[in-house]
């Protein structure tokens, strides 16, 4: 074989994203690809998109499963806007991602799937190979089902099972087109398939077959290098917000020495967390599927009551069903932490899709004064640190914490610098030694204004806590006007006081100026490319990302009396927005929402951001 | 269990007393929760467990109010919850002696879905009951135990709806042990509590309790003095279903379904009684005991079934250990390092 080519041009970042039907593994080709890009040492970021349905009919829009991958060499926030390298593996793909795509992006099609009867379930009126319609794309026609065949024809294999492999052949185009090896993706086969010799080689030989097929075709030229990421020294992995979420409940209970239990009921996107966490019983956890989210909180309760480290997770329906339980966490003073992964809403909404909105129902879904710590993770990363926090507050305050992350960061995955656990800060929680005689249930530390935990089995501790107002100190079930207000006040009071326990806003870029973007949660990524790139180009604009919600950090009142105009962007209908005019209210704020299912673009919001400079 | 079984000798002889809480009892004058707790004062002590290793979990309701009046550690929970709130505490700790008390409308309305969830998975808890057949702390309401065509503030022209059966919901969720016994009866009352504390799984003891302002006597059939004779079958494992004021009445299974006979009567003798068997894994004669209710049959009281099976808490432990002796991740160290990682 001549090569031909030898044109290769650098690239700082390149979006990829791989469509395909359900059923054709585009989720795997994805993740195969991220671990090569990882192995070359390059930042990225990924995120699937995938139908909400199990097995929608088979070549429609419905049943169309994406996965797209975002590498670069410095600072990869995000998992990209629109894809520069589309692979569509049928019409509908094609279809389906093209304005995901940009308007020059290389687009690689199984040209063999683009038959009438596909071309026509996929809503097109004619065939878009042929019809003009791709005019200035790259526009890559292979014929992937014939040459998949055609490699492994000799292992006697099915065909059925032989077209199965036709993502390996994809998967080795793009590997091509970025010059990269194929050994990652061989040894993952090696060992995913151990026990099947013969799927071994099939994967190996389509993976080469799709290889070489690039190395011959014309129209793939140049081929492009993204050089490796300058990282921190240290040691990496990929990890999705759901898994870092488990993961940095693993570490708090290890660090706090205080057993782990999740009582949680599955729902998408928060699953994940419930079955990471069931992997994990060498640790002791102990994963509670129980009945329902009610069970799931109360269950968790019971056992934050009994010592554990306590964790419910869910989405905005399971939170709606908790709220009576963390009223019951508030009144009782247990630590418990509440995640929830945020989907697009109301009632089921959009299963699959991201969105801000549950904000006011973690700050105010629930009967009477009750108060509880809000956090949002500002990364599919962050949520290990998030999820680590949120139990140390939890533990160390006695109070129940809502963890907010949303379907993006849950799903989306990101180089994740890996932490030793004893580096993790202290977690202390405020149990009480057998016989002290000075315990009673509700006396506080003064500082903190949290009571202590008297674990179940200690001797000389006997008490009982429930939902009814509790007497002062003593914790007797009380009536008294007076004492429900004062008590009203120290619940109140001792979720405030975490102020004095939490970082002070950071701002990105100048601490005084013309326009602050203010944001919060799962949007960091974006902000901060956005913001970066512009403040790059000299504008006068700087970046407050919240992470602490409730309470909001000490310092948020000076942040914003240094600029001139403040922007709050979310992905809801401006939920952030009045919790901040209802805090500081002698502020202005301008409000930019996004309430589609999607994450915001780093492209349009640079668009909006520069027309406001330019106001 | 087990593991406070062995803790036996350690542990100081204890009284009553060690259980009475300095709260003030709250409850009716006359009102069958009193002699409920007095029993349950009296089976604590008994039973060679720490008196820090209570615990006491409830919903609410004029019942659920229990966990204040017990000198043990408590949670007062919410309405219908108390069985959830009670697993997550025996889950956590399994030492852990778990009673949770509710009502018949915290446990079957409100709570139906976790009552039936924690009987099935069988999770070492003793439930009881108090089944008074109305909403008691809200002041009136039918439940889902009020016998049809009952007058209640909600059903000002009776209750049209069909009510459940405690006994039976247990047994078809798979329930492993189920009693039954009046607020009028404390020797019955200790004697059945206590073997639903010994049994390993979940036990529900259903107490026929009498609210005096809003069910007034509304078990009357089978407790009053004159007609309790008739309509009380005393359940002994291994002894025949006799009863009646000469013990001359009895039970037997006639095909496929259960009979009243006179001993004398068409040539029955003692021997045609059925023999209780607690322990018979078939569910059928036991499901149709829970079922009998006078005026045709008596009602039965006692362990209606005791069997044995896996706990959920046995069945959580033994995986545990295989994975503590199987995994290679020692710490979450080792975890976070496991997998496809890579050193820059
Ligand atoms: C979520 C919720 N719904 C309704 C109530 C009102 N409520 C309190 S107790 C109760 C019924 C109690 O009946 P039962 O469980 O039979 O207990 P009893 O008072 O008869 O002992 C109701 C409806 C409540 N406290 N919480
Ligand atoms: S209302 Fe009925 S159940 Fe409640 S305390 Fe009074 S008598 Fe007892
Ligand atoms: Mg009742």
């Amino acid at each position: 074989m001549t090569h031909k080519k030898n044109h290769v041009v650098e690239l700082d970042d390149v979006v990829v994203r791989f469509a395909g039907d359900s059923g054709d593994g585009m989720q795997l080709t994805g993740s195969l690809f991220s671990d090569s890009v990882a192995f070359a040492g390059n930042d990225f970021a990924t995120f699937p998109d995938y139908p909400s349905e199990i097995r929608a009919p088979q070549g429609t829009i419905a049943g169309v499963s994406g996965f797209q991958v975002h590498f670069g060499h410095n600072n990869i926030h995000t998992s990209g806007d629109l894809a520069d390298v589309l692979v569509a593996m049928n019409p509908a793909s094609l279809k389906a991602s093209l304005k995901w795509a940009e308007k020059d992006a290389t687009l690689i099609v199984d040209s063999d799937a683009f038959i009438e009867k596909g071309i026509i379930k996929a809503g097109y009126d004619t065939n878009p190979l042929e019809d003009n319609s791709l005019v200035g794309y790259n526009l890559i026609k292979a014929p992937i089902s014939r040459l998949t065949k055609e490699a492994v024809k000799d292992l006697g294999i099915e065909l059925k099972a032989a077209l199965r492999c036709k993502n390996m052949f994809a998967l080795g185009i793009v590997l091509y087109l970025f010059n990269r090896k194929l050994d990652s993706t061989n040894a993952f086969f090696e060992e995913k398939f151990k026990s099947n010799p013969l799927i071994v080689e099939s994967n190996k030989r389509v993976l080469k077959a799709g290889f070489i097929f690039a190395e011959n075709v014309e129209a793939i030229n140049p081929t492009y290098k993204v050089q490796p990421a300058k990282l921190k020294k240290g040691t990496y992995r990929n990890i999705t917000g759901n898994r870092a979420t488990a993961w940095g409940f693993l570490a708090a209970s290890e660090r706090s020495g205080r057993e782990l239990f999740l009582g949680s009921y599955p729902i998408t996107p928060a699953s994940e967390i419930l079955q990471e966490l069931t992997k994990h019983k060498q640790f002791s956890v102990k994963a509670f599927q129980a009945e329902d989210e009610i069970a799931g909180i109360c269950s968790s309760l019971g056992a934050s009551f009994t010592g554990s480290l306590a964790v419910t997770s869910t989405s905005g329906p399971g939170l709606s069903l908790k709220s009576e339980a963390i009223g019951l966490a508030v009144m009782t003073e247990l630590p418990i932490v509440i995640v929830d992964v945020q989907r697009g809403g109301p009632s089921t909404g959009m299963p699959t899709k991201s969105e801000q909105s549950d904000l006011f129902q973690a700050l105010f879904g629930r009967n009477g004064e009750c108060p509880t710590i809000v956090l949002a993770a500002i990364s599919s990363s962050d949520c290990f640190y998030s999820a680590y926090e949120a139990s140390k507050l939890a533990l160390e305050h006695m109070t129940p914490v809502i963890l907010l992350t949303d379907g993006a960061l849950a799903n989306g995955s990101e180089v994740f610098k890996i932490p030793k656990v004893a580096d993790l800060p202290e977690i202390n929680p405020p149990i009480v030694e057998p016989n002290d005689p000075d315990f009673k249930p509700y006396r506080r530390d003064e500082k903190k204004l949290s009571r202590y935990w008297a674990i179940p089995g200690t001797e000389g501790l006997r008490h009982r806590i429930g939902g009814l107002e509790k007497e002062n100190i003593t914790g007797n079930v009380s009536n008294d006007p007076l004492n429900h207000q004062l008590m009203v006040k120290l619940r109140d009071d001792k979720v405030k006081k975490v102020a004095n326990y939490i970082p002070e806003q950071k701002i990105i870029g100048n601490d005084s100026g013309e326009l602050l973007i203010v944001s919060w949660g799962g949007t960091y990524g974006v902000m901060l490319t956005a913001v970066e790139r512009l403040q790059e180009k000299g504008k006068n604009i700087s970046l407050a990302h919240f992470k602490y919600i409730n309470p909001l950090p000490k310092n948020t009142k000076e942040v914003f009396s240094k600029f001139k105009r403040i922007i709050v962007c979310e992905l809801n209908n401006g939920q952030f927005v009045s919790y901040l005019k209802m805090n500081f209210p002698e502020f202005k704020y301008e409000q930019y929402n996004k309430i589609q299912g999607l994450p915001f673009m780093v492209s349009e919001i640079k668009e909006k951001f520069s027309s406001l400079l330019n106001e | 269990m087990e593991e406070s079984q062995i803790k036996v000798p350690v542990i100081p002889e204890l009284t009553k007393e060690d259980f009475v809480s300095d709260q003030m009892v709250k409850w009716c004058p006359g009102c069958g929760d009193h002699a409920i707790l007095s029993s349950m004062e009296k089976v604590f002590p008994k039973l060679g467990i720490r008196k820090e290793d209570f615990v006491v979990v409830s919903g609410i309701g004029c019942s659920s109010r229990f966990p204040y009046y017990m000198n043990t550690y408590g949670i007062h929970g919410i309405h219908g919850r108390a069985a959830a709130i009670a697993s997550g505490v025996k889950i956590a700790n399994p030492e852990l002696s778990v009673w949770m008390i509710t009502g018949d409308g915290d446990c079957l309305a409100i709570g139906g879905n976790h009552f039936i969830h924690i009987v099935r998975r069988n999770l070492d808890i003793n439930i009881v009951l108090f089944n008074n057949k109305i909403y008691g702390l809200t002041k009136g309401q039918f439940s889902p135990t009020t016998s049809k065509g009952t007058k209640t503030k909600t059903s000002p022209l009776g209750t049209i709806e069909i009510p459940f059966n405690p006994g039976e919901l247990v047994i078809g969720a798979q329930g492993t042990f189920f009693a039954r016994v009046t607020d009028s009866n404390p020797k019955m009352m200790v004697d059945v509590l206590f073997e639903a504390a010994r049994h390993n799984g979940t036990s529900v003891v259903e107490i026929l309790q009498n609210c005096v302002i809003f069910s007034n006597k509304v078990h009357a059939l089978i407790t009053s003095k004159e007609t309790k004779e008739n309509n009380q079958l005393h359940l002994k494992h291994g002894e025949p279903m006799l009863f009646g004021k000469q013990k001359d009445k009895g039970i037997i299974l006639r095909g496929t379904n259960l009979e009243v006979v006179k001993l004398g009567e068409n040539g029955i003798t003692e021997k045609d009684i059925l023999i209780h068997n607690k322990f018979n894994h078939d569910t059928g004669v036991h499901n149709m005991l829970a079922r009998m209710a006078p005026p045709e049959f008596p009602a039965a009281l006692g362990v209606i079934r005791a069997v044995e099976q896996e706990t959920y808490g046995q069945a959580l432990m033994d995986i545990i250990d295989i994975a503590k002796n199987t995994s290679t991740l020692k710490s979450v160290d080792d975890l976070l390092n496991s997998g496809n990682i890579w050193e820059i």
